[in-house]
């Protein structure tokens, strides 16, 4: 009987609470960048200089590079620093949070800089200014040279914390220099940092060069140049500078890219009008023809599983994308669209390929998935291609052209980027005139 | 017999405590009345008149024509006649209104009127103000997002129903979330993103209390993605706050849902 009363005195509270939940579908926000403020970050060193670098600046250095890379992305909008109003030191100690939210900032980035047995250590702090607390914390020691590499992986890091994609800072560009009038362009396989720094060239102009890829490890370049007046597949070690014919082939092979394993090459090989596809081991040197058709095959990708390969053939008549099986069977045709398309590449996350299409006298650099379904074309111009992707399948970096006179006035040639929703196209800045793109894998994994 | 009779009494006595504790809002009904609603419409009449005169003079002079009775026993026609261009509020003469009023009527009388007026004015003011910002928003996004408009008019039905929130208190707060929340735009399109927050609130619209219903699978292995929405959403959340919350009805919207769901807006 108590049971049965208590029972019931429960349930007549309880009749209180029984007003029903609200709820609210929240199904659109702003697409803003999200306001972010980098602080500099507090120098903790005595000297003014340290191996030729000026100690004292680091901390901004630093922090303007990450800027640099965030304002890039189109993600984030980089808050401007006259606005700060707490001091590095402190705020890397503990922000004050009302203060960084007045100047709408809803991330802070802090960091202390010092040198210790001739290491430089940078520690840097993201802060979630709305939820007032820390949501990522590192430390990093290396060379005080190595500077810009430690801002491109916090930046990395910041990235990957706040959009859960990994980032592409800390990534290399290779592409092919191109300086002189258009009819006599002396070419040069050239590498720098994805934001434009650090260039270098691997070559020195003396035999045209084309089409470089990294491998997986990036030390690596597979590029085509040319030999007796035969264009050929080389291989180039960056950190020894040897480099070395691909294979015994007694035609023109083309077109070269490694596998996601890299250990293979796999590239377009032609002879007598005729061109396949084959794959060289660069441990056994065993070559494999991997396509054996009339037509013109050629622009082999690897998907990141390395299970299937794109390439482009002109077996149904004009030139479209296939995909096949590694081995080569299982060879279909995914793109249908009016135009002619080319340049196939995987994308890093497997999800699409990208590719050039030509059509209307207009050149198109586009997407579709896999299984050519979902045609999305990011960019129309009079002459671009090449698309290669950044490591995080986010971005194709591409090269364009401009139109010239007849006598080749007013022709250039830039490497530019766009994210693969279409937004955020920009010209990536280079010493010389680019082209042919490849970027490279992250170098900190 | 004795000991059954104070049993039963004490047992009924009980059952009505309880009854009456229990069923608040057989007390509540009083804080519904009119006069509260009131007080609040004329904050609204001072912050907005200006593009709906037309509508509201119309319905102003409806309501004082059956008021007009009422009206005569305060004040002289004549006076009242004078009177009415300036019950039909303008931007900059507020003011001046107000003075003109407390002169020639006895302000304890003619409060009740305006009380009365603002409050047409608030339906007026609210329903066209929703109305412009979804044209603004509709015309930023293409025609799938007129997909979405009905989706969420159909959800807003049913939760005023459901909950007694009307669909311009549902629509306000959802607009003002809509401002605070920025998306983040890496996510991909094809996941099941869908991030519910429960948030317990203060009778002002600030937070008390927020909690992620889904927040073991933050933690998860391969939910990066979802971890980055859900921080965003909180983050948007607690921007926003005081929350544009009714001002009455505390007791129903004390706990609210919300459900965040980008996956449309990152597919168009």
């Amino acid at each position: 009987m108590k049971k049965v009363f208590y029972i019931f005195v429960f349930l007549l509270f309880k009749i209180n609470l029984a007003y029903s939940l609200i709820e609210v579908d929240i199904t659109r926000g702003n697409l803003d960048p999200l306001p972010i403020a980098v602080s500099p970050l507090h120098v903790d060193i005595q000297s003014e200089n340290f191996q030729n670098i000026k100690a004292k600046e680091l901390g901004s250095l630093i922090s303007s590079v990450i800027e640099k890379n965030f304002k890039s992305t189109g993600l984030f909008n980089p808050l401007n620093k006259d606005a700060f109003v707490q001091k590095p030191d402190i705020a890397h100690l503990k922000p004050r949070f009302e203060d960084w939210r007045l100047i709408t900032a809803q991330a802070l980035v802090t960091g202390k800089i010092s040198i210790n047995d001739n290491k430089l250590k940078v520690e840097f702090r993201l802060w979630d200014l709305a939820a007032a607390q820390e949501m990522a914390a590192l430390a990093f020691t290396t060379t005080p040279s190595n500077w810009r590499r430690v801002a491109h992986i916090i930046s990395d890091k910041v990235y990957e914390r706040l959009t859960g994609e990994t980032g592409y800072f800390d990534t290399r560009i290779i592409y092919v220099s191109e300086t002189g009038p258009k009819t006599q362009r002396v070419k040069k396989l050239a590498i720098m940092d994805q934001d434009g720094e650090n260039t270098k060239y691997l070559t020195l102009g003396n035999e045209l060069v084309l089409t470089p890829r990294f491998n997986p490890t990036n030390q690596l370049v597979t590029y085509m140049s040319y030999f007796r007046n035969l264009p050929r597949v080389y291989l180039l070690d960056i950190e020894t500078g040897i480099q070395e014919v691909v294979g015994n082939f007694p035609g023109m092979t083309f077109a070269p890219r490694f596998s996601p394993d890299g250990k293979k090459i796999i590239m377009s090989f032609a002879k007598d009008g005729n061109s396949d596809i084959y794959t060289m081991n660069l441990e056994s040197r065993l070559v494999e023809r991997i396509t054996e058709d009339s037509s013109i095959d050629t622009s082999p990708s690897f998907s990141p599983d390395g299970k299937y390969i794109c390439f482009n053939s002109d077996r149904s008549g004009l030139q479209q994308i296939y995909t096949m099986k590694s081995d080569g069977t299982s060879a279909k045709r995914i793109s249908f669209g009016n135009g002619i398309y080319g340049t196939p590449v995987w994308s890093p996350r497997g999800d699409l390929i990208a590719f050039t299409k030509m059509k209307a006298g207009k050149f198109y650099i586009g997407v579709m998935r896999s299984n050519g379904t979902g045609e999305r074309l990011l960019t129309e111009n009079y002459y671009q291609e090449a698309p290669s992707w950044s490591p995080n399948g986010r971005l194709l970096v591409f090269y364009r052209e401009t139109k010239s006179g007849k006598d080749g006035s007013g022709f250039s040639a830039k490497l530019w980027s766009i994210d693969i929703t279409g937004y955020n196209e920009r010209e990536l800045k280079t010493k010389t005139d680019a082209s042919d793109p490849s970027w490279s894998t992250l170098l900190s994994k | 017999m004795t000991k059954s009779l104070i049993y039963s009494l004490s047992f009924h006595v009980v059952m009505i405590l309880l009854t009456v504790l229990s069923l608040p809002f057989m007390i509540r009904q009083p804080v519904d009345l009119p006069p509260i609603i009131s007080v609040e419409l004329i904050q609204i009449t001072d912050k907005t008149n200006i593009p709906y005169a037309p509508k509201a003079r119309k319905v102003i002079e409806k309501v004082k024509e059956e008021e007009k009775r009422v009206v005569s026993e305060q004040a002289p026609p004549a006076a009242k006649a004078k009177e009415k261009p300036d019950r039909i509020p303008l931007p900059k003469k507020q003011d001046e209104k107000k003075e003109l009023i407390k002169k020639k009527q006895n302000p304890k009388e003619v409060k009740p009127e305006i009380k009365q007026v603002s409050e047409f004015e608030k339906k007026e003011v609210i329903d066209t103000n929703q109305i412009a910002a979804l044209i603004d928003k509709a015309k930023k996004e293409s025609a799938k997002i007129e997909k979405n408009e009905k989706k969420l008019s159909q959800s807003s039905v049913k939760n005023s129903f459901a909950s007694g929130l009307t669909l311009s208190e549902e629509d306000a707060l959802r607009a003002q979330i809509f401002g605070c929340w920025t998306v983040p735009l890496g996510l991909p399109y094809d996941d099941d993103l869908l991030v519910r927050i429960k948030l317990d609130l203060k009778q002002d619209g600030t937070i008390r209390k927020s909690e992620i219903l889904d927040h073991e699978r933050m933690n998860k292995p391969g939910q990066k993605f979802y971890k980055v929405l859900a921080e965003s959403a909180l983050r948007a959340v607690r921007i926003c706050q005081p929350l544009r919350v009714p001002q009455t009805g505390f007791e129903k919207w004390k706990t609210i849902q919300l459900n965040f769901n980008p996956m449309e807006m990152l597919k168009g």
